[in-house]
């Protein structure tokens, strides 16, 4: 029987090809979202509700308590407070000479070499790596005892220093771990955005007198001005999460204090410790919520110094 | 704060102006210049060496700490030459007590190996269907794979999703570190920026002219076209979850460790007592990823670069 011409427009084929075009976008991409959604999205929303309860591993009850969690955080447990400070002084710290030095060294990269991909592999190979390989690794570099730069320092005739004592030691030290591992990923970021920038605007700098420092200020760095930002809000969030470098650097029981007086604790740390060794979910969820808040402030104002910078140029 | 939008704009917008002075005039002095700008300087070469040497000393020293005695590792100045006690670390380095290395190699070849592949598969999906496809809501679920890709959710929803492994009784079990790693923003991002550059729509065109379905397409063009970039990622996803430590260290115990516990493990136990056993079992955590690296550097070196939204 045909149906070609009258009633049923459509064939039996042609519904069901019409069925796959409308439907079966939502169907590729539906494996993604629902994994997002059970593994993203309801556990932000389900720390909310955990952070406004009383509730301890092993105990069915849980009492809502408001704010509680958060105000024991923010006013009695110092060690919060000091993680937060302790987290964006080693962000600041790791970030801005990694970012410095990238930018630099893709600078180079972006020059007419001999042998690129061996140049790209040597400045990438930290990213062989783990975290916990680095710790390892660092941990013995800036070691008190035996370590290498304090070594180096006798050497020269100056005191060797406590790395892990003080706090901005310790920072220095932890810091040193996180540029050695992306410093070069984020210049091979910088170097694919500089190979866009049309070669023309060199030249055209170049017929004008232009200076190579001058044109890397003024072409070179404005025209990285996107992918600047994405890089350094990138950055903000890893920094504000930092976890594994100041837990290796002194290993050991305790390693989540983040040193004797908890001068290296980030608030990842902190996070972590209260959940593990004290199993207290609404206290944990409510420190998860403020780091979440941290991050955004940080990487708010990170976007308003980036984009500042650049309007001066 | 506009996250979403974010890597929309790491795509360099063209300049607004071409210079106004065409770059032709070759009798100027200037012209010499203009190749000078990328011609290596000698602080170039002297910076990049320097910058080289402080990439990859540390894993060079690392192979010289396993190979010698720990008495060679303490002392000062360090060694700086490997020794010949590598084989024999190694060897001592897997009967050891305080890390069991075979199972932690075993347990992270199964998570990174099933999280490796789901991500892989999950994105040529979801890449071929924002690149390809036109379908209502594309646009808003595409800004929302971009904003998960920048906001770390698996780190920030640590603790319920600990509470949730925990409820299961899933803690010290392999799907609960698996779980949720199954997909991949960035993956989706990288798999739609390559489909939109190689497959032609004509092609896609031609094929549902000759009755192709939607699925037939992905798996007959698609995914063919698509073979190296699934390459990359997969390169990228692995090594990421191979080295990813927070949530195994949240959900696994000493008794079940990845190979990253077991190192850290090791380092807590005998740090100060043995350090070239240390530094062995670093050294065997790392070979798999190294040897990848080694191997598949221009695909890597590649994938970072283009990932990068370029």
């Amino acid at each position: 029987m045909t149906t070609q011409h009258t009633a049923p427009r459509l064939t039996w084929r042609e519904r069901l090809t019409r069925i796959d075009v409308k439907a079966m976008p939502y169907a590729l991409v539906s494996p993604y979202f629902i994994l997002f959604a059970v593994f993203g999205v309801f556990p932000m929303g389900y720390t909310l509700y955990a952070s406004l309860h009383a509730w301890k591993i092993g105990n069915p009850t849980r009492e809502f308590v408001g704010l509680d969690n958060y105000t024991f955080l923010l006013t009695e447990y110092d060690r919060f407070n000091w993680s937060v400070v302790n987290t964006l002084g080693m962000f600041v710290m790791a970030t801005v000479p990694q970012i410095v030095c990238a930018m630099m060294v893709a600078n180079a990269l972006n020059k007419r070499l001999r042998r690129p991909l061996l140049w790209r592999m040597l400045i990438l190979a930290p990213i062989v790596t783990s975290v916990v390989a680095v710790g390892v690794i660092f941990a013995r570099i800036w070691g008190n005892e035996y370590g290498m730069v304090n070594g180096a320092l006798e050497l020269i005739g100056l005191d060797a220093v406590n790395w892990q004592g003080g706090r901005l030691e310790s920072w220095f030290a932890i810091s040193s771990m996180v540029d050695w591992r992306w410093m070069g990923y984020n210049a091979l970021i910088f170097l694919a955005a500089m190979q866009t920038i049309p070669k023309s605007l060199y030249e055209a700098a170049t017929v004008d007198g232009a200076s190579p420092r001058q044109q890397f200020w003024k072409i070179t760095v404005p025209q990285l001005k996107p992918i600047l930002i994405f890089t350094v809000f990138v950055s903000s969030v890893g920094g504000m999460t930092l976890f594994v470098e100041p837990l290796m650097f002194a290993p050991g029981t305790g390693a989540l204090g983040g040193g004797t007086t908890g001068q290296f604790q980030t608030t990842a740390m902190v996070l972590v410790d209260i959940l593990r060794t004290h199993g207290n979910y609404g206290i944990s969820s409510a420190a998860g919520w403020l780091l979440f808040l941290v991050i955004g402030v940080v990487a708010a104002l990170n976007f308003l110094v980036v984009n500042r910078i650049q309007g001066n140029k | 704060m506009s996250t979403a939008t974010a890597p929309r704009s790491t795509v360099p917008a063209a300049p607004k102006a071409n210079p106004p002075k065409p770059p032709r005039k070759k009798k100027q002095h200037g012209a010499n210049e203009s190749a000078g700008v990328f011609a290596p300087t000698m602080m170039t070469r002297i910076g990049l060496i320097g910058v080289s040497i402080l990439s990859v000393f540390p894993l060079y020293w690392m192979v010289v700490i396993a190979s010698r005695s720990t008495a060679d590792a303490a002392g000062f100045p360090p060694a700086l030459l490997p020794g010949g006690n590598l084989g024999e670390h190694i060897q001592a380095a897997f009967a050891h007590p305080e890390a069991d290395l075979l199972l932690g190699l075993r347990n992270s070849f199964i998570i990174t190996g099933t999280v490796t592949l789901s991500v892989v598969l999950i994105s040529t999906l979801g890449g071929f269907a924002f690149a390809k496809l036109k379908f209502r809501g594309s646009k808003i679920l595409m800004g929302t794979v971009l904003f998960s890709m920048m906001v770390p959710l698996q780190q920030l929803g640590i603790v319920p999703l600990y509470i949730i492994m925990v409820e299961l009784e899933w803690l010290d079990t392999l799907q609960a570190v698996i779980l949720p790693f199954l997909i991949n923003g960035f993956g989706i991002f990288l798999m739609r920026q390559y489909v939109e550059q190689a497959v032609p729509d004509e092609i896609i065109e031609a094929a549902r002219i000759d009755g192709a379905s939607t699925l037939g397409i992905w798996w007959r063009i698609v995914m063919p076209a698509l073979r190296p970039a699934m390459v990359v990622l997969g390169l990228l996803t692995f090594m990421l979850n191979w080295n990813e430590f927070l949530w195994p260290f949240m959900v696994l115990s000493e008794q079940n460790p990845t190979i990253q516990l077991a190192i850290q493990q090791a380092s807590t136990a005998m740090f100060a007592a043995d350090m070239s056993m240390v530094f062995t079992c670093t050294l065997i955590s790392i070979i798999p990823i190294a040897v990848l690296f080694v191997v598949f550097g221009r695909q890597i070196v590649h994938g970072i670069m283009e990932g990068s939204g370029k």
